[in-house]
Formats: C-alpha cells, sequence, structure tokens
C-alpha cells in the first residue's frame, strides 16, 4: 500500500513537471513553478514520513519477540544443589505452593550456589485480570517470587526477617497509602 | 518511648513511639548510648529519597548496649557494649559471604517495593526509607537489631564511646573508598567533601600508604579540621579552580585515586554546572547534582581510579562518560559493606592509629535533635557531626 502512494506521488510530481514545462513562458509560468515546488516539497516530506513510519513499525516487529507470558521465576540459593535435590528437600513456602507450580533447580556457575526457579501452571486468563490483582499480595507471580525469597532465606539464614511494625510512628494506614502511590508511581 | 521522627521534608520532630520488640529469633534489642547526624540524612530531610513516610524514626549511625536477645542469637549477650553496622547484613547470602554486605539478599523485607522505586533490591539499612526495609532508626532510646549475631560489633575497653560511634559508618565508609578505590603506597589521593565520610577516607587513604591526600571542601572549619587531625593538603574550591590546582600540584598528571564523599546535593561550582543541576532537580528532571563526580572524572589521572562513597539515588544528567572512557578509569562506588572493616578500624582505633571523636563537634540530648539537625543541615557554628544521647 504505502509503495502505491509513493508511485501515485512520483507520477504527480512527473506531471506536474510537464505541464510546468508546457507553460514556461510569462508570469504564469513562474508561480505554477513556485507552486510545483511546494507541492514537490510537500510530497517528499509526505514520503520522507511514510517510509520512516514503515521503518518503526518493521524494526519493531523484527527486534523484539513477544515476551514470554509464562517466564521461570528464579533465585540463586548459597548453598550445594544437594540440599535442594528433590521436592521433599524444600522448605514450606515452595511446599506450600503444592501442584500450582513447576520447579527446577541447577546448579549455578562457579561458588554461586543453586539456582531454584520456579513457573505457574496456569496464568490467570485474561489480561483484565491481571489488571485488577495491581495489589502484590494478590498477584499470583509475585506470590510465587514471594515464596522463592522466604525459600532462600530459611535456607540461607534459618527465617525470614520481618519489617518493623507498625511501620512508622503513625500506624500502618500511612504505609498503605505510601506503597499504593509507589505502585502506580513507577520507578525513579 | 522517645524518637526523632522525620514528619514531612524538612520536618522533624521528637514523638512518643512504640517501644521495639524481637520479631525474629536473631534479633536483639539494643540501648542507644550514642547516635550521631550524617550527611546522607540530609538528602531524607531534604526530600529526595522517595518512600519516606511521616513517623519514620531518623538515625542509622550508633552504639549501645545489648539489653535483650532473641532465642537464636548465639554470639552476643545482654550486658554488651557494641557498634551496629548501619547496614543489615544476614551474614550467610553470597553477597555476605563474598564481603559485599550492603547488597544482602536476605535483610531487606520491603525488596518489591525497592524493586519498583530503584529498579533493584539491595541490602536493609536503619532508617533510610521504606524501600531499604522500613526499619526503624537509631535516634531512639531503643532499637531492634536483626541478625544481631552479625551487626554488632563489642567495643574494645581501650575505645570511647565517641570514637566506637563512627566505626558504625562514617569510618568504614571512608575505609571502603579508599580500600576498593584501589589506594596503594605512594598515591596520590584526592577526597571531594570534608564531611565524617570525607575526612575518614583521608585517613584510611593515609593508613593505606598514600603519599599525598588532599581534602577538598569550601568550608574553613572542615579544611582545617583534615589538617589539623590528619596533616591532609585542602583546596577550598570556592577560592581557586580545583581542575587547575590539582593539576599543577600532581605535576601534570591529576591524583591516582580520586573517592567522592559529597553526594546527590553538592553545592559550588565556578562554571553554572550548580544552578544547572539545581534547576533540573527542582524541577523533577533529574535526581542528583553530580558536581563532585564530574570534578573527580575530570581531575583523575589516566588509567586512575574513582570511587563515589556519595548516596545517589537516580539519574544524572552531563555525565563524562567520554572521559571515563577514553582516559582508561576504574569508576566504582557502593554502600559500606561495614562488617568487612568494623572489626579492623575498632583495633586500629584501640592501638592509637584511628581517631574519630572529634567529628563530634556537638553534642545534645535527644529533645534537642531538631535543633541539632538544624545546626548541622546549615553548618552553623562549624558543625560537622552532632552526637545525640537518648538516656541523657
Amino acid at each position: 500500500m504505502m509503495t502505491s502512494v509513493l508511485r501515485t506521488a512520483c507520477r504527480r510530481i512527473g506531471r506536474g513537471a510537464m505541464s510546468a514545462g508546457a507553460a514556461s513562458r510569462g508570469g504564469i509560468a513562474a508561480v505554477q513553478a513556485t507552486n510545483m515546488k511546494r507541492v514537490a516539497g510537500g510530497l517528499g516530506l509526505l514520503a520522507a514520513g511514510l517510509g520512516a513510519g514503515r521503518w518503526i513499525v518493521s524494526r519493531a516487529q523484527t527486534m523484539r519477540e513477544p515476551a514470554p507470558k509464562n517466564r521461570w521465576i528464579m533465585v540463586t540459593i548459597n548453598c550445594s544443589p544437594q540440599r535442594l535435590s528433590s521436592r521433599a528437600d524444600m522448605p514450606e513456602p515452595i511446599t506450600r505452593l503444592g501442584d500450582a507450580v513447576d520447579l527446577k533447580i541447577s546448579p549455578a556457575p562457579g561458588d554461586r550456589g543453586t539456582e531454584l526457579g520456579a513457573r505457574l501452571r496456569e496464568l490467570p486468563r485474561t489480561k483484565i485480570a491481571g489488571m485488577v490483582a495491581r495489589r502484590p499480595e494478590e498477584d499470583p507471580r509475585r506470590m510465587v517470587e514471594e515464596a522463592l525469597r522466604q525459600a532462600k532465606s530459611l535456607i540461607e539464614t534459618g527465617e525470614v526477617l520481618r519489617p518493623d511494625w507498625p511501620p512508622s510512628a503513625h500506624g500502618a494506614q500511612g504505609a498503605k497509602l505510601l506503597e499504593f502511590a509507589d505502585r502506580r508511581g513507577g520507578r525513579l | 518511648m522517645k524518637a526523632l521522627c522525620w514528619e514531612g521534608v524538612n520536618k522533624l520532630a521528637v514523638e512518643r513511639v512504640p517501644d521495639p520488640q524481637i520479631l525474629n529469633d536473631q534479633d536483639a534489642i539494643l540501648k542507644v548510648t550514642l547516635t550521631t547526624t550524617c550527611g546522607s540524612d540530609l538528602h531524607l530531610i531534604n526530600g529526595f529519597i522517595p518512600t519516606m513516610q511521616a513517623g519514620d524514626v531518623m538515625g542509622h549511625e550508633f552504639m549501645g548496649e545489648i539489653v535483650d536477645v532473641g532465642p537464636g542469637v548465639r554470639r552476643r549477650k545482654v550486658g554488651e557494649r557494641v557498634v551496629v553496622c548501619s547496614f543489615i547484613g544476614c551474614g550467610r547470602c553470597w553477597y555476605c559471604t563474598h564481603d559485599l554486605w550492603s547488597l544482602c539478599d536476605n535483610s531487606n523485607p520491603n525488596w518489591a517495593l525497592a524493586r519498583d522505586t530503584l529498579g533493584f533490591e539491595i541490602g536493609g539499612v536503619y532508617a533510610y526509607s521504606h524501600a531499604l526495609g522500613g526499619f526503624r532508626g537509631s535516634h531512639s532510646e531503643y532499637v531492634r537489631i536483626p541478625f544481631a549475631d552479625y551487626g554488632t560489633f563489642p567495643v574494645p575497653d581501650a575505645v570511647g564511646d565517641m570514637d566506637a560511634l563512627y566505626a558504625s559508618d562514617a569510618a568504614p565508609t571512608g575505609w571502603m573508598g579508599a580500600h576498593l578505590g584501589g589506594v596503594k603506597p605512594g598515591d596520590v589521593v584526592a577526597v571531594w567533601g570534608a564531611g565524617g565520610v570525607g575526612q575518614m577516607a583521608a585517613r584510611a587513604a593515609q593508613l593505606l600508604g598514600a603519599e599525598r591526600v588532599i581534602v577538598i571542601d569550601r568550608l574553613p572549619d572542615r579544611l582545617a579540621m583534615a589538617e589539623r587531625y590528619m596533616g591532609t593538603e585542602t583546596i577550598d574550591y570556592s577560592r581557586v579552580d580545583v581542575l587547575d590546582e590539582l593539576h599543577e600540584c600532581t605535576g601534570g598528571r591529576g591524583p591516582d585515586v580520586c573517592i567522592e564523599a559529597v553526594g546527590m546535593e553538592a553545592t559550588g561550582a565556578p562554571d553554572g554546572q550548580y544552578a544547572y543541576d539545581r534547576v533540573k532537580q527542582q524541577l523533577h528532571m533529574q535526581q542528583e547534582r553530580p558536581i563532585a563526580v564530574r570534578e573527580a572524572i575530570y581531575a583523575c589521572r589516566k588509567g586512575g581510579s574513582v570511587f563515589v562513597l556519595g548516596v545517589f539515588g537516580g539519574l544524572v544528567d552531563k555525565f563524562p562518560l567520554g572521559v571515563l572512557m577514553n582516559k582508561g578509569l576504574t569508576f566504582a562506588g557502593a554502600q559500606q559493606h561495614g562488617h568487612r572493616y568494623i572489626p579492623m578500624l575498632l583495633k586500629r582505633m584501640a592501638n592509637g592509629e584511628l581517631s574519630t571523636r572529634q567529628l563530634a563537634t556537638h553534642e545534645m540530648t535527644l529533645d534537642e535533635a531538631p535543633r541539632g539537625y538544624d545546626m548541622f543541615k546549615h553548618k552553623k557554628d562549624a558543625c560537622v557531626r552532632v552526637a545525640f544521647r537518648p538516656h541523657a
């Protein structure tokens, strides 16, 4: 479609040039030549714009594959892979997830411990459902990540650190507002 | 109990807050005997650090006496006099076991908030926003200490409280800048900022063998303190051109190691940088005023090292990346990995190599803390640090 638009534009420029050549005597010819320059310039800009738009669209299509909807959520735990050789070895935050997740375990490179991954077997069915679940505790992927981090902390330190409570001298309500604002504020 | 609380931008107040409790088995409760202002507190007070909340207890550099321990605490006991690292480290994640304590994986319970705000999470720290854990600070009578076996350090008898206090943050932060900046015997080291951290970085550079140490600031009292207590050379950037001065006094090479101890609220620059950064900061177009970082990069000798100790939180503008790359500089920074250095620093304090008590130019009770911060912020009465005694 874009090619045909460009072709049409070129034809019009060509016709204009021919008619300008035929009427090249007298003042009218000078006015027509000026008009033609404007038309040609405008069409040139249009063509350049269309070309750039097409390049951007094609680049966007070729540069990035659609993101997988159900990525593995990973943590690296400072322990040997033998410590996590089966589901039975997993701490409670992972076993609590039951059959809702697939697990994978692999040694991390060098001395970095063991990579533990979890992936939801089923995702929320619609984008709307995902949008509604904006609170972290309602986001299934965030719940899995929380469980992985708790498991990591339990394996490494024997406990999951609890935040100070109430979170400020003015109680918990302000903290909720702050978290709400932050979730919608994006990062710095 | 009483505590100094952040109540909004430029608003501090002493309030009654709930007593701390042992929430995890590895917690301890500390009776705070000394706690001090820190330059990075000013970023909170001035509203440059997000996720603060009215009622947050201030203070992250402190020492005291352990008055209670959880059942999981093995190495500490009630009655011990300890200094506490401002960052919280679990001691057992990969980062802690590799002496990168401020990057601890397990000490920030608000990791999701940190990730949403900063794009990543680091370890928890006392009283430095909810994104960094939301822990209550030390400007209070008592404070909860998570992972107490790792974050508390017994103070030798030969070390007084006022020296030990600065082993909590200023001394290890300064030491880290010189150590990780790669200071070697024979080096020329320049330190931007003559506050507590800058002075400690200068002293660390000397103890690591630097042949010359040059401290840069605009406050005559602080420069005089660096000269008097450490014998460093000084440059007053309000009177001379720092780059020209460093160029001349290093034989045209530039310093081998440049340590930035200023942070996101740098002031003063001869060429309009300050006004430019200030306007962009006020318009929320950038978060930082990185004047000292830029200058350090321009000043450093080819192939040298620049280490950033000052606190930065987001994006900077006009960063001389081309200079950094083409000069072949090593550029690094970190929040303090204090656990790595505090035992060594306490030993050096005990044997007289390192003195820090001079940083406490003023002492006050907790009730006077808002006035203390006003003095500290506006550098009144030659104030370098104010130490508070919550039980005085």
